[in-house]
């Protein structure tokens, strides 16, 4: 799972009121190198929570994004190989994704979260 | 790169599993309306792709084996979706043997991602459960999830179809299989009352089913009503009407 994904996920239990971001506990993690595309970037970048990505990646061992970040910081080369790095290379192989305000845990196994539900959760 | 001339998923590299899906007629049809409309949807450059239900991963690793040809690697993100374990390893497998790849997530339809990739993707395929079944087999665990669609096959549909309103961007398209006696053209009606239009990519008719495959899009997105001729949900409704005899007779299993 990568980090863009960790974005996008959210504990949808019932009566959770702020299910996002999933805190992250890692076992395992893992870098995959993947090109660097700056159209997508830019792209997608009005789509991300910053916070919760700059968060996420320092709970996985990468500290480099700044806490905040605007638009015309993606005119710059170094910060887009950061974002890139962040967001799409930083792989959550094993682990858990804990819903914040239950402490719930969803389960990443082969990097693959599991946000199936139980059935008194739904 | 491995795969850099494929068009599709090649059926000897697709993995297998007795509990997951094989693509067959559906899975093809599916893929063959988006080989059919490729030319619209590389104009379309979605960059977040989602597929509900991804199975063996035949049609997810279609997808982005199609769109990579044109659009250079990592220029869309693509997610997949199962609610059978076995059917997110085997997806893998799958989309690894093409060199190419996709964020998988246990799921049901899209649980988890309501909220935060609302209103995000571009681009979303479903071959949903789709047979009518008696009421109990739906959603059961292993390969029955795969096609146990409960009474007229809707059950699940009618779940997909809110999810989709939902998770779809302004510009978003949807691709789904339906069966005809999953009355697809009510399908579109009630499609058309939350502001999409529609029209049926491909149909096709099995020894054992009457397939559709139905693209909607969001009524104002004018690029796309540009670039298809038949585009009003009421123009679906004509062309299915012409097939009801097979309606009326169609009672098959899978």
């Amino acid at each position: 799972m990568r980090l863009l994904t960790h974005n996008m996920l959210s504990s949808n239990i019932k009566g959770v009121v702020n299910g996002f971001p999933l805190r992250i506990e890692a076992e395992k993690v893992i870098h995959k190198e993947v090109d660097l595309n700056p159209d997508f970037l830019r792209n997608i970048f009005s789509k991300i929570e910053w916070r919760a990505l700059s968060d996420a990646a320092r709970s996985l061992g990468y500290a480099e994004l700044p806490e905040e970040a605007e638009e015309s910081m993606l005119d710059s080369d170094e910060f887009l190989g950061k974002f890139h790095h962040a967001l799409l290379e930083i792989h959550l192989e094993e682990g858990a994704l804990v819903c914040p305000e239950t402490g719930r845990k969803f389960s990443v196994s082969k990097g693959i979260p599991n946000m199936l539900l139980h059935e008194d959760e739904v | 790169m491995e795969g850099i001339g494929w068009k599709t998923a090649q059926i000897r590299l697709v993995s297998s599993h007795p509990e997951v899906y094989e693509p067959c007629d559906d899975s093809f049809a599916l893929v063959d309306a988006l080989l059919a409309d490729r030319t619209n949807l590389l104009l379309h450059r979605p960059a977040i792709c989602l597929e509900v239900g991804c199975g063996s991963g035949y049609v997810i690793t279609s997808l982005a084996l199609m769109l990579r040809r044109q659009i250079p690697s990592s220029a869309a993100y693509f997610l997949a979706t199962d609610i059978n374990p076995h059917a997110l390893s085997v997806t893998g497998e799958t989309l690894a043997a093409h060199g190419v790849e996709a964020e998988l997530l246990l799921a049901d339809i899209a649980s988890g991602l309501e909220d935060r990739l609302a209103g995000k993707v571009d681009l979303m395929v479903v071959n949903p459960p789709y047979v009518p079944t008696p009421e109990d087999e739906v959603g059961a665990p292993g390969i029955a999830a795969a096609w146990a669609g409960g009474e007229n096959g809707r059950r699940v549909i009618d779940r997909i179809l809110p999810a989709a309103d939902r998770l779809l961007s302004s510009r978003g398209w949807l691709y789904m299989v339906t069966l005809t006696a999953n009355d697809p053209s009510q399908i579109c009606r009630l499609m058309g009352r939350k502001g999409y239009a529609s029209r049926i990519v491909v149909q096709r008719s099995t020894e054992e089913e009457n397939l559709q495959i139905i693209k909607f899009w969001r009524d104002a997105d004018e690029e796309s009503a540009a670039s298809s001729p038949t585009t009003i949900a009421g123009r679906v409704i004509e062309s299915l009407t012409s097939h009801l005899p097979r309606l009326s007779s169609f009672r098959g299993t899978h």
